[in-house]
């Protein structure tokens, strides 16, 4: 499987505010077409990791390497170029402006003139819902009118109109019901099966043990875990995030 | 993959139908039926409200404030809010009058039109000027719209009135029938100000619609963090609106000086607010993100035909205000009652 460079690899990573060692030295590897969940209680460090990843904060040491290469992000800007997407709790859309225009906001379509293209646009936004399997009958309709789980839909849209290759998901779930968390969970999936990598932090160890294809977990600052999930259940994920102790092997 | 089984419900969702269309379109679209009821009832109460000469009367009165709330709108989309248009139209009309008075003292008085050309040009640069530096606090210091552009409200009109003595100034010189004719004459038998006002809402209009400006703006206006994070020059567009906002405030006093024939220190003393409101009527949001060219044409038109209809119609011209005051309420409820689909 391991053939490639990784899509992403920390190693080493450092970030101290003042006194405080939010992370102590952490190394992840993420490759195309995993899933990969990282957990941890309040203060392990996730929110601190992945927004290193995403460039809006710069590790105090350590090195961040993208499809082998090594990378400075800079801000997240340079991270959604190199092809990191990121999607925030607050999802970051503009509630009043169309589908279409979210998912080509600061990536515009333009014509041989230099005018907007917006044919194109809604074509290729509605092509993108399409490839995630969603079905949004109108591309002009105001994000202000979406459900939480289609607005991660177009979320997820503009991360397939940069063309990322890592998306990282902030609690894709946390506002979220049932029956629209299930969504998500199969737009992760499909975001996996097209071969892109993810990143998932989240809290649900329910909606882990449905979509990762490996857990790393956190504990004030350092990489206690980091396996395939196999078959380790959320009460297994949950006794370790509070423990700090890997699960005993199985029979 | 499954792409091209999806294209014919694609090809349905490429033309929007009018009431689907974003919501800048439908707010407008929804004053202008208001302003074609309210033309229709006070024709019927005042004959004389459809006759040429009061029709050009009210289409002169409504551009001044029409153009600039062209500027304000621009404004209000990126999600602030610009308080100093009334006071940089009357310092950018009084340092017009002083410029042509200063110029037909020099030798360009010997180049027919260059007196008022000139004086024009430098009077907008100073009001672009002002924009510019409302839009490079607010941008860049991240001062609030608000109380940055209330600051330079006092700051223009009081510039105005220490340049002037509080004195009223008048067009000098050879060029003062050009001035008339641009600015009081007649284009194609239409009144210059609507012919002014028609071309910089058309251009404002296709910016908005078909540059990446345009539609930076309105992400700007709808999420500013949303919109730095994918790349949009936020503090570009801020200070662009701004800047465009004083060029049209002062564009319009250049305007009323013309049509005054004379420009007093006191000009459009208090016409940020009628502006405002009509951007406002108009479909502008104050949360930012939504309005259009259309829709500060069509308010700045319905307050002037409620003005004009209360003084036909002999009414007491008092309740105006009040009314005016209830359209702005109404307009903003019917924006709610739209994006909450109420009905």
């Amino acid at each position: 499987m391991r053939a490639a460079a990784p899509i992403l690899r920390l190693a080493g990573i450092r970030k101290s505010y003042g006194a405080v060692e939010a992370l102590k030295g952490i190394d992840l590897a993420v490759d195309a077409g995993e899933v990969v969940a990282v957990c941890g209680d309040n203060g392990a460090g996730k929110s601190t990791l992945i927004r290193v990843a995403a460039g809006a904060l710069e590790p105090s040491a350590g090195a961040v390497e993208f499809e082998g290469e090594p990378i400075a992000l800079g801000s997240p800007l340079d991270a959604l170029r190199a092809g990191i997407a990121t999607i925030y709790q607050d999802l970051a859309l503009a509630p009043r402006l169309t589908i279409w225009q979210n998912v080509f906001i600061g990536a515009e379509l333009k014509n041989r003139l230099g005018l907007l293209d917006k044919r194109r646009m809604r074509v290729n936004a509605a092509r993108y819902l399409a490839r995630l399997r969603i079905e949004l009958s109108d591309v002009n309709r105001a994000v202000e009118r979406l459900s939480g789980g289609q607005r991660q839909a177009v979320a997820i849209a503009r991360a397939l109109h940069w063309e990322a290759r890592l998306v990282i998901m902030d609690e894709p779930t946390a506002a979220l019901g049932v029956t629209e968390s299930a969504r998500v969970l199969d737009l992760i999936r499909s975001l996996r099966d097209g071969g892109t990598a993810v990143v998932l932090i989240s809290h649900n160890m329910a909606d882990i043990v449905a979509v990762a294809t490996r857990v790393a977990v956190l504990k004030t600052g350092v990489k206690i875990y980091d396996a395939p999930l196999g078959d380790l259940t959320a009460d297994d994920l949950a006794h370790m995030i509070m423990t700090g102790t890997p699960p005993a092997p199985r029979a | 993959m499954a792409r091209d089984e999806n294209l014919p419900t694609l090809r349905a969702w490429l033309r929007p139908t009018w009431w689907r269309r974003s919501m800048p379109q439908t707010q407008t679209a929804y004053v202008a039926l208001a302003f074609a009821a309210l033309v229709i009832v006070v024709w019927m109460l005042a004959p004389v409200f459809m006759t040429p000469r009061n029709l050009l009367n009210i289409s002169k009165n409504f551009s001044f404030i029409a153009v600039m709330s062209l500027g304000e709108t621009l404004v209000i989309i990126s999600g602030g809010i610009d308080l100093s248009v009334g006071s940089v139209c009357a310092l950018t009309a009084v340092v017009t009058m002083m410029l042509m008075r200063f110029f037909s003292a020099t030798a360009v008085v010997n180049v027919p039109g260059a007196t008022i050309v000139l004086a024009a040009i430098l009077a907008l640069a100073l009001a672009s000027l002002i924009g510019f530096v409302n839009g490079l606090l607010i941008a860049g210091l991240r001062l609030s719209p608000f109380v940055t552009t209330l600051g330079m409200l006092s700051i223009a009109r009081g510039m105005t009135y220490v340049l002037t003595q509080g004195r009223a100034q008048y067009p000098v010189g050879p060029d003062i029938a050009l001035f008339t004719r641009l600015t009081n004459g007649a284009v194609l038998g239409l009144p210059p100000q609507l012919v002014y006002l028609l071309v910089i809402a058309i251009i404002m209009a296709l910016a908005l619609r078909q540059l990446v400006w345009g539609r930076h703006l309105y992400a700007v206006g709808g999420n500013m963090q949303a919109a730095a994070l994918t790349g949009v020059r936020v503090p570009r567009i801020l200070i662009s609106v701004y800047t465009l906002s004083g060029v049209a405030a002062g564009f319009s006093g250049v305007l009323i000086a013309g049509w005054l024939g004379a420009a007093p220190a006191n000009l459009a003393s208090g016409y940020e607010l009628r502006v405002i409101a009509a951007a406002v009527i108009g479909g502008a949001n104050l949360a930012g993100g939504v309005g259009g060219a259309a829709g500060a044409v069509i308010g700045a038109a319905l307050i002037e035909v409620i003005r004009n209809g209360f003084v036909l119609i002999g009414a007491n011209t008092y309740w105006e205000e009040v009314f005016v005051g209830v359209v702005i309420v109404l307009a903003m409820l019917v924006d709610q009652i739209r994006t909450r689909r109420l009905f």
